[in-house]
């Protein structure tokens, strides 16, 4: 598994793949993938007719025209079948790892081996070291440590474990250490790996929402300019005095020139576009299940950003202990301690680490047969322990100071009138106070500091500049929420948020018009996630959660949100440029072909000049070179922008206005300029070659 | 030119800007229902009319509902224009004793009023009786300008209001518009012309015997009150054949003045009503300038030319086909204004002038009749435009596009295509099918490019329900009656119903908020890509055959050769 397709995918075009494009440029003539693409299909159309005017009319010219005609399909054809060919490398891959696999099914305790395939939703498999797992399922039992380099190309095994937001496992990665029980959650075919192929050899591609809408223009401006074309030998025949129109005015010469006038060049590399935005993100480890996705991550201004591991490096340390009430520094100090015992969370680590370097705890005097842990949860936002000792039970909690403090109520408890204000200042510092209680009692504090990230500010200012609000998300209280919010340069924060906080978060900002953006991994995440307009799933997240976005994150990084948002821009911006290139370059391609065209109109007797050679501005040599010229400068700048097309444009995080100016200025005024000079030179060119 | 020319061109472009915001706001207010200036005088008769006709003015209509509306209450008025007109002998107020209409040309004439083209195939001093005038024609002028006026309003609802199904009321909207704007401001016009001495009687012809003996019919009729709308309306069908050419029409300077004034007057106010009604009237100008930038530069194309050195003539200045009284300047001020607003109305023959303005004429209503355009029409059509411009330009942000908040999705752009499409359409296959039968043909006077360009403009006015001819084709033939009455159809109906559909699409939507990521339709780029997208889009079609027409001939006549 060393050349994981991810590796793979570094690297530019291979061989391999060049060579399958061209074989599949010619593959896609096939009229029934071809109409998909109305303007080339136009094209092709084209092509056929000056083919068969050859029979009738062979000479250079015409031969020369049928030819660029059907490069300017089969760089089409290429443009889409190179930005096809990186996915389907990929997918022939992840396919190799996708071999027969068997399973180990548990039926009523006894285990028996099945073919994989025959694994149904519900079942229950075992796995241990060595074992590849059949089918996507949730851990119900155990801990282990998986490969999952098969779909992250990350070498680096993986925890996954029951309970918890580490509990989905993907069918085709290989367990190293360990067993589990998994209760398989997808059919055989439809799992997360079968998506994942079937996403990366665009097999399933279906057009975005602005795919079609452009197509749709497309196809309207390829209309509007085939009527301009079709109606012209008509207008032609009224303005020449004798009957020569069908001498100037041939099948070649129109055909040519209605290509020159549609717009082949976007035609020839939208759905390329579309294809390199979404390898672009597998790219960056993240799987984009629909296209549609991609596109709206570009539309998405406000994001919902999970404070931990986002905006703070998400190990939070404790640095301190303070006693209330007058409580003993080392009573506080155990309590801490024994609270802290069934949190696996580094927080609960540092804690212990803290109480045992600085007061000298020690865990192991414990029994496990006396303790019965509370693990921490999201509605009571406490964790600790009943500790039976004595006879009698100790109950030690530690959480948020509401959670507590309610709980303390609860329990009939007094609540001392210090705490408030110490969570205050702890929380004022943006840092983040736990309460310890023990009983009715509370005890004292316990200060976690939180870091965070280099950079993120500078990163949050350019999403501002682009118009993208940011929301911080944090259990914390309001006042620690508050300053690192300040710190980190958030535009906004909700503390202390439970899941339905963000849902109905979502719900609020999507009323308004906005749309939401999110990454999050647990299964409390999954009805946000499903809510948000982009939802990214990390890898390492539960079943539910990953279900729900229509992103993964397979290097579970929850700044990835950000990166998702500029490839989206890019995708769109990339469509757009080219557009209106495509667009611009009309007004030389008349330039070239009307004064061809049109030359021998109300000339003189004798004279091949008419008046509207006044209009051949650019100088081309001859009627025919100047065709030609339009011809061949059409269909070679379908294969310049091919690396643009699957590289992107030039991406900045800067404000619409300013980047629409420079797009405008390059794509619009080059577009305007560009054929002009390429045309000439061109022309000047092949009449060098004097191949005509 | 002499500067009183140039002193004449700015007055009338500052009183334009000057009478847009006034005149705009006025108009928002009443398109919005509430109190204005004329509430008092107007508004117990408002709600009489809709008691009468039992309207419920609170009704809110979906856009089936409201196209249905338009398309019977369209269908009504030609029905009624089309047999007023094939039984004009039988009625009363025909004191000339007019026969009764043939088919093909009371067709073309109803369809013509219904779709707000008014072009002329009729003469009306020789054709229609006083009451076809008033009761059809008149009627038609109010109720065609009327009916664009509702389809805007349609489409300003759909823009503004978030996650709605509805887009307003037809009938309270075609009563606003009359009762409170177009009716007013009728009234007040016809009394400034007839100040002017143009004539409103209802008494017959008169026969007089001239100077050296001969004998003259001089017609007569209720003319200012139409003149007054033809001109407001963006309607443009005279009274007389030869329309604000002729003396009781347009009898001084003044007249003129307030005329050429008129044509602009409410389409130009319409953008600021926009803008408001937006809640945005910078957007209001932005559309208003990106119009008056296309207005100004044909403009200019057309005076350059016109005052340059002619060499088939020999002189400076090309006065064939103009009216002495008004001279070049005001003839082609009122040539650019009539062809950006599809009004129609001539006071000079288009046919005489050089080449190049002629094309400055044709290109204007090719365009799609988006400079400043028809009463309502030219700023949906401009809307139509805009989509498209933010669609193409708004990607290049890295957003799916969107304008006013809204997402421009696939089924607006479809709809938009359609609609730039349908007109181009009727103007390239009918003109190409016409150049090549001899039905088409027999009907030019001129040869050459320049025959060509008569064609080209008559299906060009139809499709853009512009309705002033270009002079030299005999159009009152059953081919061309027939075929251009198809053409205005298309023209008026092939954007009107793409626009509603749009409407009722865009209503449905949310409104996204506005942020620094948002691809801003308020700023002078967006000015230059709407322009650069109306030429590309709406005008490079006709390239080539405006390059075998009105182009070479320019040329030719640089080497005098003429046709």
């Amino acid at each position: 598994m060393e050349n994981t397709y991810m590796e793979k995918n570094k690297k530019i075009i291979t061989s391999d793949i060049l060579k399958n494009s061209i074989k599949d440029s010619f593959v896609k003539l096939n009229p029934k993938l071809l109409i998909k693409n109305p303007v080339i299909f136009i094209v092709a159309v084209g092509a056929v007719l000056t083919t068969c005017a050859l029979f009738f009319d062979f000479t250079l010219f015409n031969m020369y025209i049928t030819l660029g005609l059907w490069f300017t399909v089969l760089f089409a054809n290429f443009a889409e079948a190179i930005a096809e060919g990186r996915g389907k490398a990929q997918a022939e891959d992840l396919k190799k790892s996708r071999k027969e696999t068997i399973a180990r099914k548990l039926n009523n305790g006894k285990e028996m081996r099945i073919n994989a395939s025959l694994l149904k939703p519900g079942d229950i498999v075992v796995c241990e070291a060595g074992d590849i797992i059949p089918e996507d399922g949730e851990v119900i039992e155990g801990i282990a440590s998986v490969n999952e380099s098969a779909i992250t190309g990350e070498s680096a095994p993986v925890i996954r474990e029951s309970g918890g937001d580490r509990s989905a496992v993907t069918g085709g990665t290989t367990v190293i250490s360990d067993r589990i029980v998994i209760r398989i959650v997808s059919e055989a075919g439809k799992s997360f790996m079968d998506k994942l192929i079937a996403l990366v050899e665009g097999a399933k591609r279906q057009k975005t929402p602005n795919e079609i809408a452009l197509t749709i223009l497309l196809a309207g401006l390829t209309i509007i300019f085939l009527l301009a074309v079709a109606t012209l030998p008509s207008f032609f025949r009224y303005s020449s005095s004798s009957n020569e129109s069908s001498n100037y005015l041939t099948i070649p010469v129109l055909v040519s020139l209605l290509v020159c006038l549609i717009p082949t060049t976007i035609g020839g590399l939208l759905s390329a576009i579309g294809i390199s935005g979404m390898d672009r993100l597998i790219k960056k480890n993240v799987i984009a299940l629909s296209g549609k996705a991609i596109e709206a991550a570009g539309d998405l201004d406000v994001l919902l950003l999970d404070k931990t591991g986002t905006i703070t490096l998400g190990n939070r340390m404790a640095t301190d202990i303070i006693p209330l009430n007058g409580t003993d520094i080392k009573k506080l100090a155990e309590c801490a301690m024994l609270s802290s015992l069934s949190d696996e969370t580094p927080e609960g680590r540092s804690i212990i680490k803290l109480t045992k370097e600085k007061f000298d705890t020690h865990p192991k005097e414990i029994h496990p047969a006396m303790v019965e842990f509370i693990p921490f949860s999201a509605e009571t936002r406490m964790s600790g322990m009943d500790y039976r000792e004595n006879g009698s039970v100790r109950n030690i909690r530690k959480g948020a100071s509401e959670a507590i403090e309610k709980y303390i109520s609860i329990c009939g408890g007094k609540v001392p009138s210090e705490l408030k204000q110490k969570v205050e200042q702890i929380a004022s510092q943006g840092e983040t106070p736990l309460v310890v209680s023990e009983g009715k009692d509370i005890l004292g504090l316990i200060r976690l500091k939180d870091v965070v990230k280099g950079g993120i500010k500078e990163r949050f200012e350019q999403l501002r500049k682009m118009g993208i609000k940011t929301i911080m998300i944090t259990g914390d209280n309001p006042l620690t929420a508050a300053s690192i919010a300040a710190e980190a340069g958030v535009d906004d924060f909700m503390a202390e948020a439970k899941p339905e906080d963000k849902l109905r978060r979502i719900r609020k900002e999507q009323a308004n018009g906005h749309l939401v953006g999110m990454i999050g991994d647990g299964t409390n995440d999954a009805p946000a996630l499903a809510q948000s307009d982009v939802g990214i799933a990390m890898n390492t997240g539960t079943q539910a959660a990953r279900e729900a976005g229509n992103m993964v994150d397979l290097d579970s990084n929850p700044t990835k949100l950000i990166e998702v948002v500029e490839t989206g821009k890019q995708l769109l911006m990339t469509r757009g440029a080219l557009t209106t290139f495509s667009i611009a370059n009309d007004v030389a391609k008349y330039f070239a072909i009307l004064p061809a065209v049109f030359a021998v109109l109300y000339a003189a007797t004798g004279s091949m000049n008419g008046p509207l050679q006044a209009l051949n501005i650019m100088k081309l040599a001859s009627p025919q070179s100047a065709i030609l010229s339009a011809v061949i400068f059409n269909a070679i700048i379908i294969v310049l922008l091919i690396p643009l097309a699957l590289k992107g444009i030039k991406y900045r995080a800067e404000g619409a206005n300013a980047v629409l100016r420079r797009n405008i200025l390059i794509y619009g005024v080059g577009g305007i300029i560009a054929p002009f000079i390429g045309i000439k030179l061109i022309d000047l060119f092949i009449n060098s070659i004097k191949i005509i | 030119m002499k500067v009183s020319d140039f002193l004449q061109i700015g007055l009338y472009i500052f009183l334009l800007i000057i009478f847009t915001p006034f005149l705009g706001s006025y108009m928002a207010k009443v398109f919005k229902g509430e109190k204005n200036l004329l509430t008092p005088l107007f508004g117990k008769f408002e709600k009489l009319i809709y008691r009468i006709s039992g309207v419920n003015y609170e009704e809110e209509m979906r856009w089936k509902t409201y196209l249905f509306s338009l398309l019977v209450f369209n269908f009504l008025g030609f029905t009624i224009v089309l047999l007023l007109q094939l039984f004009q002998s039988y009625l009363p107020l025909n004191p000339q004793n007019l026969p009764n209409v043939p088919f093909h040309l009371s067709f073309n004439t109803a369809i013509s009023f219904m779709t707000n083209t008014n072009w002329q195939s009729y003469a009306g001093e020789t054709t229609l009786s006083y009451l076809v005038q008033m009761l059809g024609l008149t009627v038609q002028n109010f109720v065609s300008a009327a009916t664009g006026i509702a389809v805007i309003l349609a489409l300003i609802r759909a823009f503004t209001r978030r996650n709605g199904n509805s887009i307003g009321n037809f009938w309270t909207d075609i009563v606003r518009s009359i009762l409170y704007v177009l009716l007013p401001l009728s009234i007040i016009m016809t009394l400034l012309l007839v100040s002017q001495g143009v004539v409103q009687t209802f008494s017959s012809y008169l026969n007089i015997t001239t100077l050296n003996g001969t004998q003259q019919t001089i017609p007569l009729g209720p003319a200012a009150s139409q003149i007054a709308i033809k001109q407001l309306g963006t309607n443009g069908g005279g009274f007389f054949n030869v329309n604000s050419a002729f003396p009781f029409e347009n009898p001084t300077p003044v007249s003129n003045f307030i005329e050429m004034l008129a044509i602009l007057l409410i389409p130009a106010a319409l953008t600021y009503t926009y803008g408001k009604m937006i809640g945005d009237n910078k957007h209001g100008w932005i559309i208003f300038s990106a119009m008056l930038i296309l207005f100004i530069t044909g403009l200019t194309a057309s005076l350059t030319s016109e005052y340059q050195y002619n060499p088939v003539t020999g002189t400076n200045i090309n006065m064939e086909g103009k009216e002495v009284r008004f001279g070049v300047t005001n003839s082609v001020l009122w040539s650019a204004a009539t062809t950006a607003a599809s009004n129609g109305s001539v006071n000079s023959m288009h046919d005489s002038m050089t080449p190049l303005s002629g094309m400055v004429a044709i290109f204007n209503i090719m365009l799609g009749e988006v400079i400043f355009g028809g009463v309502g029409a030219g700023l949906y059509g401009m809307l139509i435009f805009i989509i498209i411009t933010v669609f193409i330009a708004g990607l290049m942000v890295g957003r799916t596009p969107e304008y006013l908040g809204k997402k421009i999705e696939a089924l607006d752009i479809k709809m938009a295509i359609t609609a730039v499409l349908l007109p181009s359409a009727v103007i390239l296959v009918y003109s190409a099918i016409a150049v090549v039968i001899p039905q088409g043909l027999s009907s030019l006077n001129n040869t050459g490019p320049h025959g060509l360009t008569e064609i080209l403009y008559a299906f060009s006015s139809a499709a853009g329900n512009n309705g002033s001819a270009f002079a030299g084709l005999n159009s009152n033939t059953p081919y061309y009656d027939i075929n251009l009455g198809i053409g205005m159809l298309v023209g008026r109906f092939g954007v009107i119903i793409p626009a509603l559909v749009i409407a009722g699409n865009i209503v449905k939507k949310n409104i996204a908020p506005v942020s620094a990521g948002t691809f801003s339709t308020n700023s002078g780029i967006f000015v230059v890509l709407l322009i650069g997208v109306i030429i590309i889009i709406g005008g490079l079609t006709f390239f080539p055959v405006l390059t075998l027409g009105p182009v070479v001939e320019q040329l030719l006549m640089k080497s005098a050769t003429v046709f």
